[in-house]
């Protein structure tokens, strides 16, 4: 009972001490998100993370808790450029009064053609320099809502820059190890048009941008026609996509499956891709080593 | 050679247009006799009701085994089978009529499957997972989908005349026989079986489509069990041919190409059909070749 007692005195004074005794409630909209965000905010903040690991942010599907979450939350971040379309009712429902951050602000958005409409990329993490657009926006909101952590989050988000620098370098490197005309893959649905934008490769997807849209069978054909024509080896599936569909484009064309990419999503913690830069860590290697046998 | 390039070229340059040509010819010849029977047996929603039974016991099997076509198939059959008898067993044993207890039944493992897929946090593309892809039919579903289209075939055949007799005078097969619920349970596990098959091609609601709209029509055009049936399969078929032709060319999903065109099929029969149709009903004298 003493020692108890102890304890808790110990607990309280170690919390109670700076200013505010809670952690900051952080809701993240997405893994990626959530494990930058995560990075950041380190262990001064509790954090949750509404579409968890290989969900799909497109067609989330909310439920009552996620709009607690929401409630209960000081900080919001979401992605933005249309990805959450869901949250805009959600965060309604939820009568929260958190700040909202958008973390893709300042990013230039992709524009892509889906069904003959023009609609924002939303896939803006693809890019490691908008990453680091990602996490000085959420350093920034942290510290606006915590300014008593602010250096905490300010020496965390420089260490996590200094590793996307890094990793940009990297990235460009391996990239450069292809020759310029092999440079093309199949994915499942364009989540890596800013990827292909700033490390040049050429992406081509069954389906448009949205994992929502039904692949046709004058899609399919055209998309065969064009790794025939095109010699294209490189064929890749996403963490959550139907699997099957590439297949059949496999068998039609000789072409190899490169293995799994994360797009939209990261991995469960036992898994290749865990954190945002262990996202790259895993997509690199596999897309140059795909691209070397176009 | 105009003619070759509109009807035939695809599904010669394209493997996996002719794959799901056969899947399609494959599905009409198992569901097509399935559905006219349907129909004589006034048990239409019935495969509605079952094919909303199949898709959390196919979501139980892709969470157990993930994408695998035979974890999700067996799911999708025991949970099918399961609803079916059940719902057949309860309206023996109460008052309750079937398709009231089919009803319950049906509503509680559709709540049960959500309920099921939503625990798992992760909501991987459930739709694309569910609602298979014609496109992506590959060489083990084409087996699957030809295997109980065969067996579909084959069982009929063996129980075809206590089936007819059955359909149109239950009383009597059970005063003769004894058996009439035997074939009714046959019959079930048949009905379950192709929409199992029909849910690997063009997902569970859709299947039901390829069952029900071609044997509607043709009730407007045949009379006998057996032109009925031979009907509803060319029907079949023909609408999976041109679904997949249109899908083609004008790039719409196939999956609902298919079933519209099975549809536009169903809406012609209802108003032109020889029997009981708009036309027949309303302008007996007239003939196409009238004018």
């Amino acid at each position: 009972m003493k020692k108890i007692c102890s304890l808790l005195a110990l607990a309280l004074l170690t919390f109670a001490s700076p200013a505010l005794s809670a952690p900051l409630n952080v809701v993240a909209s997405f893994s990626v998100l959530g494990d930058m965000v995560q990075e950041v905010g380190g262990q001064d903040i509790t954090l949750s993370v509404l579409v968890g690991p290989d969900g799909d942010a497109h067609t989330f599907e909310p439920a009552p808790i996620d709009a607690k979450l929401l409630h209960n939350a000081d900080l919001i971040v979401m992605n933005g450029l249309e990805l959450e379309k869901w949250m805009e009712k959600l965060v309604r429902a939820s009568g929260t009064k958190a700040d909202i951050l958008i973390a893709s602000e300042g990013v230039t958005p992709r524009k892509m053609n889906e069904d003959g409409q023009t609609i924002p990329d939303p896939h803006a993490w693809q890019d490691l320099t908008n990453g680091v657009i990602y996490i000085r926006n959420i350093e920034g909101a942290l510290a606006k809502a915590d300014p008593s952590h602010a250096d905490d989050y300010k020496a965390n988000a420089a260490r996590l820059l200094t590793k996307l620098g890094a990793l940009d370098t990297w990235t460009r490197a391996e990239i450069a190890t292809v020759p310029e005309a092999k440079r093309k893959v199949i994915t499942t649905h364009d989540a890596f048009g800013y990827f292909g934008a700033a490390y040049g490769v050429t992406f081509l997807a069954p389906a448009g941008i949205s994992t929502e849209a039904e692949a046709t069978a004058g899609n399919l054909a055209r998309l065969i026609d064009q790794i025939k024509q095109e010699k294209i080896k490189a064929l890749f599936i996403e963490n959550m996509s139907d699997p099957r569909l590439m297949d059949t484009i496999a068998h039609e064309t000789g072409a190899e499956m490169g293995g799994e990419l994360y797009s939209d999503a990261l991995s469960a913690a036992s898994g290749p891709a865990p954190t945002y830069p262990a996202m790259f860590e895993n997509n690199v290697p596999k897309l140059v080593a795909a691209m070397k046998l176009n | 050679m105009d003619l070759y390039q509109h009807l035939f070229a695809p599904f010669a340059d394209y493997g996996f247009m002719r794959r799901a040509l056969v899947a399609c010819l494959a599905l009409a010849l198992g569901s097509g006799p399935i559905g006219t029977f349907l129909v004589l047996r006034r048990m239409s929603l019935m495969g509605d009701a079952i094919s909303h039974a199949i898709l959390p016991g196919a979501a139980i099997g892709f969470l157990v085994a993930g994408l695998s076509l035979w974890a999700m198939s067996l799911g999708g059959l025991v949970v099918g089978l399961t609803v079916a008898l059940l719902a057949g067993l309860i309206s023996r044993v109460t008052d309750l009529r079937e398709d009231a207890s089919l009803a319950g039944f049906y509503l509680m493992s559709l709540a049960a499957g959500v309920l099921i897929v939503s625990l798992r946090g992760s909501n991987v593309d459930l739709l694309h997972v569910l609602f298979g892809s014609i496109l992506s039919v590959n060489d083990q579903a084409l087996l699957l989908v030809a295997g109980i289209a065969s067996l579909t075939l084959i069982v009929l055949a063996v129980i075809y005349r206590p089936l007819v007799a059955e359909c149109f005078d239950s009383g009597f097969l059970r005063a003769v026989a004894g058996h009439g619920s035997l074939y009714h349970v046959i019959f079930l596990v048949l009905v379950v079986l192709n929409l199992v098959a029909g849910f690997q091609a063009l997902g569970t609601l859709m299947a039901v489509g390829l069952m029900m709209l071609p044997a509607a029509a043709a009730r407007f055009w045949a009379i006998e069990v057996w032109s009925l049936t031979a009907l509803s399969i060319a029907i079949a078929f023909v609408s999976g041919w041109s679904g997949l032709l249109i899908s083609y060319n004008y790039d719409l999903p196939s999956g609902p190409a298919i079933i519209l065109t099975a549809g536009s099929f169903y809406i012609a029969s209802i108003v032109l059909g020889r029997h009981g149709s708009i036309r027949a009903r309303f302008f007996p004298g007239t003939h196409f070749h009238a004018r």
